[in-house]
């Protein structure tokens, strides 16, 4: 529908016909003292010319360094072809699916997202997206400490590995409902969970939160946490990276029965860094499970004739009907993003994202292993990774290092120092498939002259 | 015009309850009730030994379009639920005052539900619904 502008004249015409001699006759209500005649502080408007000098010169100060930092967004490569698409207008303006009949295109799309989602994760559903992945793991506690039945405690295990951002939004979001959520500590020498610090006896708890991998890059040992947990009547979280799913067991096949509930973060499938957002949350779960499950859910069914259609679908729990008592205060999802999402899972197919990960993983571990030869510098942990690493320094700070690597135009990591004072001087080091040997000879051309 | 059985006794919140003889009451949504909710899919019953306090939520029932809290009648023990909705859901559609029945329960006052409202009554109050 073309944007129509209102002519004076309409606008003479609509305002007699309603008797009212002036537009700001319609803000009377407003008392006086609230109305605003100038807007202080605000400079004056720019013109289109002086607008595009402006952020000219802003765009120039930007660069394009070689970005080593992963800390829960990663840079990897998207075909072209994913934005061609995604930016067609039938994709980018399509609006909310609530009028099946004219949202086909969208909710085909969606159904196809959940479906490649469900599979990626082996589990049995998957919803239409959430916002990102730190609130998805605030839902998805949300949603275990509703379903565990069995549990009256609303207490929720999260492992000191997971992301920190990830622990202070699942506090921030959940503590008012009055869950409490208690960390988990980790072996220091390893950087995961050893299931031998876990208890015999951890009492009434609604579920645990395993991250895989977690924030270090480490690999935590998903079947026995999973075991542990289901033999303490705990629901299982997985928080997961897609792209490392494609290479590692996926959480609906860890341990014996499977994990219950899957979040994470979906920007590593097609969605550019682009400074924080916007990215998606994945979510799915057991079928069991799946009226507690907040978020949009599209279904596949027929029409009156008989015909395939899709719709959204167990709706009754959503927040514009439920309200109050709605699973999550969420009934949106992030639809570009997974439009994008789903092009690029299309586009590489199950192979592909597998070679993805498997290429990563080995630029990770050539770099890891070169850092680790550097006088001054030692791998942290003495287990498996995915693609990141923590590097310790032991006669520098961290935060000098890097300020000094990106003054060379690399940003060689994330300082992790504030989060684990434990670790000391440390840096979280990731390196994807777009990083080629000459960029990691740069890297650790450009560290050894500062290391020195 | 929604059927309303005359040996049951009502609540505001649309539901029936029907006094068993053996000291407990068997409870349900009205015809009224599931005629406006629509086509059922789910129902989420109490679990059994909890104790309920007269007009707490105990269930709710899931339709293609809204789910809706069920309330407890009386104060009480909930002892039983009707295990056959979880496959067959719409029989709270088709047989909402047999069959449908979603729980039962051991009253703790003997007497509270003859407190409740007769038929007649009940018509009155889905009457100035309308």
């Amino acid at each position: 529908m073309p944007f129509s502008p209102h002519t004076d004249n309409e606008i003479r015409f609509m305002l007699d016909t309603i008797g009212v001699d002036s537009i700001g006759q319609l803000f009377d209500e407003v008392p006086a003292a609230l109305q605003i005649t100038d807007l202080e502080g605000v400079p004056d408007a720019l013109n289109e010319m002086q607008v595009t000098r402006l952020m000219s010169d802003r765009a120039g100060i930007n660069k394009q360094p070689l970005c080593f930092i992963g800390a829960g967004a990663y840079e990897h490569h998207i075909p072209a072809a994913v934005w061609e698409i995604t930016t067609r207008g039938e994709f980018y303006s399509a609006y909310t699916p609530y009028q099946a009949e004219a949202s086909q295109g969208t909710l085909q799309l969606l159904y196809e997202y959940q479906t490649m989602m469900a599979k990626l994760m082996a589990m049995d559903v998957s919803n239409a997206s959430l916002y990102d992945g730190a609130s998805g793991l605030a839902e998805a506690v949300l949603m275990a400490v509703r379903a565990n039945r069995g549990s009256k405690s609303k207490r929720v295990l999260i492992p000191r590995t997971v992301h920190p951002h990830y622990r202070k939004v699942v506090q921030a979001i959940v503590r008012n409902q009055g869950i409490v959520v208690e960390e988990l500590g980790y072996e220091i020498t390893t950087g995961h969970i050893h299931p031998e610090s876990l208890s015999d006896n951890p009492g009434d708890v609604a579920a645990l939160i395993i991250p895989q991998p977690n924030f270090f890059g480490v690999l935590e040992d998903g079947d026995v946490l999973t075991d542990w947990a289901h033999d303490n009547d705990m629901l299982v979280i997985a928080v997961v990276n897609p792209t490392a799913t494609a290479l590692l067991k996926p959480p609906g096949q860890w341990g014996k029965e499977g994990a219950d509930i899957v979040c994470g973060e979906g920007q590593p499938l097609g969605i550019p860094l682009a400074s924080g957002g916007p990215y998606f949350g994945l979510m799915c779960c057991k079928k069991s499970l799946v009226r507690q499950m907040p978020g949009r859910s599209i279904g596949r069914t027929v029409d009156l004739d008989g015909k395939t259609g899709f719709s959204l679908t167990l709706q009754a729990r959503e927040q514009h009907i439920r309200r109050s008592k709605a699973t999550s205060n969420i009934c949106t999802n992030q639809g570009l993003m997974v439009t994008a999402a789903t092009i690029y899972m299309a586009l590489l197919g199950g192979e592909g994202l597998k070679r993805v990960a498997a290429v990563s993983h080995a630029n990770t571990v050539k770099l890891m292993k070169k850092l680790d030869a550097i006088e001054g510098i030692t791998q942290a942990f003495d287990r498996p990774y995915f693609h990141e690493g923590v590097i310790k320094l032991e006669h520098h700070s961290a935060y000098e290092v890097l300020s000094r690597l990106s003054e060379n135009n690399i940003l060689g990591g994330y300082d992790i120092k504030d989060d684990y004072p434990e670790l000391g001087e440390a840096i979280l080091v990731c390196a994807t498939e777009t990083k080629t040997d000459d960029d990691l000879y740069s890297y650790i051309d450009q560290l050894r002259q500062i290391i020195v | 015009m929604s059927n309303t059985p005359a040996n049951l006794k009502y609540t505001k919140s649309h539901e029936w309850v029907e006094s068993l003889g053996d000291g407990t009451l068997r409870v349900g949504i009205t015809d009224h009730a599931q005629d406006l909710l629509g086509d059922m899919v789910y129902v989420e019953v109490p679990e059994i030994g909890r104790q309920v306090k007269s007009g707490e939520e105990c269930a709710v029932v899931e339709s293609v379009k809204a789910a809706s809290d069920v309330y407890s009648p009386v104060a009480g023990e909930i002892v039983e639920v009707n295990g056959s909705l979880n496959d067959s859901p719409d029989t709270m559609n088709k047989d909402p005052y047999g069959q449908g029945w979603i729980f039962r329960m051991k009253p703790s006052n003997a007497d509270e539900w003859k407190n409740l409202l007769d038929a007649e009554a009940y018509m009155g109050v889905t009457a100035e619904e309308h």
